[in-house]
């Protein structure tokens, strides 16, 4: 397996483990006196479970087992797949962090954050598909 | 891989192309505001990932890797069927959901979702089976 797919997978692993925990919060806060931020968490939940898990996993696992794009370079142009990576996983922290801040304090900026995490994780799907198209290919 | 397998998955890379275009413009927005409409595009932006992208990579892969019999996938034509159904579907849905407020598109695209799982899973079921078989 790939280093880069060890590296998808765990992360991806991970990401589950943060998603279901935050979904744990969620709902222990009627409960519970948790902190105010935990009512703001909803989205971030699901984008750590279908960006974090569910597309992570399914790009570490495309990135191992589609067909070899040449004999010289059987998984394509690498570099691809590493920008994708590092875009997704920055992209999507920024939004972990960035997306309950800017709810509970609008006023101080965090919104641009939010934006950057957008152009990251949008990049990030620009680049795997830039990877991955040309080895779709029929034998 | 199978062309139909190609087909499958390209089509799902360009739900994923589209799908994260819609997803960026909707989080932008939310930290930066651009234009009211746009919250429009959740629903399209929802059906492009969980459905165009995750489910119609399922589609293609398994159409792949599932048993053969012999060198034979089984009822190809319901694979292809599959393929044209689900997209068309995915489309309606996404489209309707942006500029049919009567509800038809979203209907006939659910109407055409649903025909095209019936479709694989009669593909499917049979080469689920034990080696040999």
């Amino acid at each position: 397996m790939p280093q880069i797919t060890r590296l998808f997978i765990k992360s991806a692993l991970f990401y589950f483990v943060a998603a279901l925990v935050v979904a744990l919060a969620i709902a222990l806060n009627p409960l519970l006196a948790l902190p105010r931020v935990v009512i703001t968490l909803g989205p971030v939940y699901f984008h750590l479970l279908m960006v974090g898990w569910v597309t992570q996993l399914i790009m570490g696992v495309a990135h191992w087992m589609f067909p070899k794009f040449t004999r010289a370079k059987p998984r394509g142009y690498t570099w691809l797949i590493w920008t994708t990576f590092f875009l997704l996983n920055s992209g999507l922290l920024l939004r972990v962090v960035a997306e309950p801040l800017r709810a509970l304090q609008p006023a101080l900026g965090w919104g641009w954050l939010l934006a950057l995490s957008a152009l990251l994780q949008w990049l990030a799907g620009l680049a795997f598909v830039a990877h991955s198209w040309p080895r779709i290919k029929e034998r | 891989m199978p062309r139909l397998s190609c087909w499958f998955i390209r089509a799902a890379l360009i739900d994923l192309t589209l799908g994260f275009t819609f997803g960026a413009l909707l989080l932008w927005h939310k930290g930066i505001p651009l234009h009211p409409m746009l919250w429009r595009l959740l629903p399209i932006h929802i059906e492009f990932l969980l459905l165009g992208w995750t489910m119609q990579l399922a589609f293609g892969v398994a159409f792949w890797i599932l048993p053969r019999f012999q060198t034979e996938r089984g009822n190809v034509a319901l694979a292809w069927l599959t393929f044209g159904l689900f997209n068309t579907g995915v489309w309606l849905v996404g489209i309707g959901s942006l500029i049919d407020a009567t509800g038809w598109l979203l209907l006939l695209g659910r109407i055409s979702e649903t025909a095209a799982v019936i479709a694989f899973v009669r593909h499917a079921w049979p080469r689920v089976k034990a080696p040999g078989v």
